[in-house]
């Protein structure tokens, strides 16, 4: 290991591997939260002494997270440990730390679980994407995330953390208010959840570049990082040519590429592996599944699903929307209300999942061609590749039966 | 010409609230109605409208809201005969006082005479009511407990979740439906988006068929299964 453990850190971290080695064995999945849990069990302070010595980056936000995780990694280069399967909890960070000796870690956090890793692994750095309505019947209220992100920056030990965070995102403004940030100015469509000021609640006043309220609580004008058509990072241009589709992901790109340059990464190497990322964990990747080509993309609230509808063309192609309520997904679908599925007019649209009918009615109602199916094999084939949006558990059934093309 | 007007969508509008606004407008133009639809933004004047929809928000929002609803000519409208329906702070902030953001105790519009406390813990779940000879679905997830005023009527008798009490949920007075059946309550609930589209037109409506009705009965099936 990269550091000395305690003896009882020891056996945590032999414990998360053997339960991991024998949950791959079984079948039972990749087993990279079941072997964390065993090992912090054995050791409550493991992610504590496993992150000792290490330079780590942390992601959160509510979207986003995973592919700017990756991102990181791949800009970075060389081995860099992460938690590349999204399991984004103490049990998950633990498995992946715990699964590489490299001395650089990329973790992606779950929002509500930041506070706690923040102060187990004393980052480095932290990247702070966005926050926007996702899970409300578990996550409740946005902008109590954004009090409990606040805070945890404003704890004296955690000012030697640089935050990497978002300046169009006004409750990521508001939730780093006494940390050490670097500004990012980049695209960020959806803004519903902060049209009032996370400060007092009065409304925001907002022109096309900017935004602030009578009690102070404005944008930060010092940004370090701009995406327009170009992207410069500390007065520096850098060159980004992405194969991953999206204004979203050059956000995204932008974002990871801020983090690299605080650990003095060449940005013009980092942003050259950035670009050939093709697919994250299936994300945008085209896969086939019996005679069908399918573009996959994973949307899971109403900012996922804003950004994952803008890279539809107008029309023509079939699209496929499936969407659930277990576990992952949350439980209720109010939110299908809050995308703009009038988007898909012109497309024809298949729907399925455990709420095809609530997403069947939403279209309906917002005037798009809509067909609801039982069963995904009933879906006819199209002749070119076909667009599929799915929230989570749909997005994984969907995953693990399909090929790569 | 049908004005539809969804008040602050943007401050209550935590839950797809402002699908409501949607569903009771499509149900009307596809009856042929003339409808307009309006999204009143908190910067707004609040225009003349015979139907208003207030959705849900956070603490906040929700204080904010009730300040602006009350410096514009929302009571007297509708006192005038305007139509309301509420959901979740909605409901709260039409009645006499609500407390948020911990204990403090906000006055409300004092339109309906009921009152709103916090309860001890979230209420977050299916929601089943029996509104006389229907049945009302949806999800809610709040954290409030109102009691009805004398002669305050509620909306219906909970078969499953919290409501207002754990007893029963929402109110209906006059020409104000409230219900803690937060986000696309209409949209869940073809009958209701109808009763308070017919009770605006005073007529009986022609019935219409859409993909709700589909999303109704399985709804209904799966809570009543439990
Ligand atoms: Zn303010």
């Amino acid at each position: 290991m990269v550091t000395r453990l305690s003896l009882r850190a020891h056996g945590g971290a032999i414990a998360t591997r053997a339960v991991n080695w024998l949950s791959r064995l079984s079948g039972r999945g990749e087993g990279t939260v079941a072997g964390g849990r065993v090992g912090l069990a054995i050791c409550p302070t493991l992610l504590q002494q496993l992150a000792r010595g290490r330079e780590i980056v942390l992601v959160s936000g509510t979207n986003g997270k995973t592919t700017t995780t990756a991102m990181v990694a791949a800009g970075w280069g060389g081995e860099v440990a992460t938690n590349a399967t999204g399991a984004n909890m103490p049990a998950g960070h633990v498995a992946a730390l715990v699964n590489s000796r490299s001395l650089r870690a990329v973790l992606e956090v779950d929002e509500a679980w930041l506070g706690q890793v923040v102060e187990a692994v004393q980052p480095a750095v932290v990247i702070l994407l966005n926050l926007s309505r996702d899970q409300l019947d578990r996550a409740n209220e946005v902008r109590q995330l954004a009090q409990r992100w606040r805070a945890v920056f404003s704890l004296r030990g955690q000012r030697d953390v640089t935050v990497i965070a978002n300046a169009n995102d006004p409750l990521v403004v508001f939730a780093t208010a006494n940390a050490a940030v670097q500004w990012c100015d980049v695209p960020t469509p959806w803004l519903s959840d902060a049209t009032s000021c996370p400060n007092c609640t009065k409304p925001l006043a907002r022109d096309s570049s900017s935004y602030g309220c009578s009690c102070g609580f404005t944008k930060p004008t010092t940004a370090t990082t701009i995406l327009r058509d170009e992207l410069t990072v500390g007065g520096r241009e850098v060159k980004l040519d992405l194969s991953l589709p999206g204004l979203f992901n050059r956000a995204n790109a932008a974002m990871a590429l801020s983090a690299l340059d605080v650990l003095h990464v060449d940005l013009g190497n980092a942003a050259q592996r950035i670009s050939t990322l093709e697919r994250i964990a299936g994300r945008f990747e085209t896969r086939r599944w019996k005679e069908h080509r399918i573009r996959l993309f994973l949307a899971k609230n109403p900012a996922g699903f804003t950004a994952a509808l803008s890279t539809i063309g107008n029309t023509g192609s079939d699209v496929w929307v499936a969407i659930n309520a277990r576990g992952a997904d949350g439980r209720d679908p109010s939110w299908l209300y809050d995308v703009p599925f009038e988007l898909l007019k012109g497309h024809r649209v298949w729907c399925w999942g455990d709420r095809r009918l609530d997403l069947a009615a939403r279209l309906d109602y917002g005037g798009v061609d809509v067909r609801v199916v039982d069963d995904e094999r009933d879906v006819p084939v199209s002749s070119g590749v076909v667009t599929l949006l799915a929230n989570y558990t749909a997005f994984s059934d969907f995953l693990a039966k399909s090929q790569s093309c | 010409m049908l004005k539809i007007a969804v008040l602050y969508p943007d401050l209550l509008g935590t839950y797809g609230d402002a699908g409501n606004g949607l569903v009771v407008a499509q149900r009307a133009e596809r009856r042929g109605i003339d409808v307009s639809l309006t999204m009143v933004e908190m910067t707004d004047q609040i225009p003349e409208a015979d139907l208003y929809l207030l959705g849900g928000g956070e603490d906040g929002p929700q204080r904010l809201a009730c300040e602006l609803l009350a410096g514009q000519e929302f009571a007297p409208r509708v006192a005038d005969g305007a139509y309301v329906v509420a959901v979740c702070a909605g409901l709260q902030l039409l009645g006499q006082s609500f407390s948020i953001e911990g204990d403090a105790v906000v006055p409300g519009l004092g339109i309906v005479d009921v009152t709103t406390r916090r309860g001890s813990s979230r209420s977050v779940g299916d929601l089943l009511v029996s509104v006389g000879d229907h049945l009302l679905v949806g999800f809610e997830n709040h954290g409030g407990v109102t009691m009805l005023g004398e002669g305050v009527e509620p909306l219906g008798a909970l078969r499953l979740g919290r409501g207002n009490d754990g007893s029963v949920d929402g109110y209906c007075v006059d020409r104000i439906w409230a219900t803690y059946a937060h986000g696309p309550v209409m949209a869940l609930n073809p009958w209701f988006a109808d009763t308070v589209l017919a009770a605006v037109l005073a007529r009986p409506l022609e019935p219409l068929v859409t993909m709700a009705d589909r999303l109704y009965a399985e709804r209904c099936q799966t809570l009543l299964r439990g």
